[in-house]
């Protein structure tokens, strides 16, 4: 059996659900949501200090640095030349060269622009960055996108935030066929079966922030999360049976009572 | 002097560095990056660093996002 860790860019994780730290009513909130999630990686976003605010705490004062990773993403760049300058902030910022590409093509669906993704992979992998994109649910782009040396592909279930779930599992099959670096199913999911769903595809992990932040109890999503993601992975491991259309009986079929 | 300091006019001591800039805004060193026209300056620097007039400034940090 493979081993029951995520191993991104040499570095093993004991979770495989990666979250947001979007939308949240509150920081308190969003700590306790983080916690019952069993997360350890999770993602940010990298903006301009509000200068109103000043002498004010910042999100980071409620995270402990020594409990979680930190990936940047490059959330609202629409070129790969403003997800590239996001993420020379973000590097100097965080003091990591982990980075969650993506470079959007259109606001209403947030798909990713594909063409922009490879030509900023590109130059960032030269940077000594490590790039995770955010991309499509294309198996030849993923494979490109391996090529380029990302260090993970990140297709998406279904558009940010709109909890349609994994709306083309064949086609994350076919990418987690293709490529050897971990497929990690990024944004669409709704609820906790969701996250199963993408775990008994065999995906290496899965991301999301608005199903948990979103949900009018986060901190029970969260665990519902958890538990969803460890349930698929666990099933994925397992093997299940296969899909038959007639009856197979689960009782012996001798020694039948009277006849 | 006049600076642009993420997308706002202000005025500063000639002479200023981006270490005073920070000081000035309260902002705290750690986990912020900043670039002076668009060329990122290194937390290293901060304090070699001097502003000119006009410059563009951007101070940027992480914040909630997925």
């Amino acid at each position: 059996m493979k081993s029951n860790k995520l191993t991104i860019a040499g570095k093993e994780y004991n979770s495989r659900l990666m979250v947001g730290t979007g939308k949240y009513a509150t920081n308190e909130l969003m700590v306790e949501a983080l916690e019952a999630s069993g997360a350890e990686i999770i993602t940010v976003a990298v903006r301009r200090v509000d200068l109103t605010q000043m002498g004010k705490g910042c999100m980071l004062d409620y995270i402990d640095p020594k409990k979680y990773t930190l990936l940047p993403n490059t959330a609202a760049c629409y070129t790969a030349e403003e997800a590239i300058r996001t993420c020379r902030l973000a590097r100097e910022a965080g003091l990591s060269d982990l980075v969650k590409l993506e470079v959007l093509g259109d606001e209403k669906t947030l798909f990713p622009d594909n063409e922009e993704l490879l030509k900023a992979a590109k130059i960032l992998i030269a940077e000594g960055f490590t790039v995770l994109p955010y991309c499509s649910d294309d198996v030849i782009l993923c494979k490109k996108l391996e090529d380029l040396g990302c260090a993970a592909v990140m297709p998406l279930g279904a558009p940010i935030g709109s909890g349609l779930g994994i709306r083309n599992p064949y086609n994350i099959k076919l990418i987690m066929e293709a490529v050897s670096v971990p497929v990690i199913v990024d944004a669409g999911v709704g609820t906790a079966s969701d996250a199963t769903l993408a775990m008994e595809l065999g995906c290496d992990g899965i991301l999301m922030n608005t199903a948990i932040a979103g949900a009018k109890d986060p901190v029970a999503m969260a665990r519902a999360m958890k538990l969803g993601v460890e349930a698929g992975r666990l099933a994925h491991e397992a093997g299940r049976i296969p899909r038959k259309l007639y009856a197979t009986a689960s009782s012996p079929l001798t020694d039948l009572i009277g006849s | 002097m006049q600076l642009v300091v993420n997308g706002e006019q202000r005025q500063m001591q000639p002479g200023s560095t981006v270490a005073d800039l920070l000081d000035e805004l309260q902002i705290p060193v750690v986990r912020v990056a900043v670039e002076v026209n668009l060329e990122i300056v290194p937390k290293a620097s901060y304090t070699q660093h001097t502003l000119a007039d006009r410059d563009r400034i951007e101070i940027v940090h992480f914040v909630g996002g997925g």
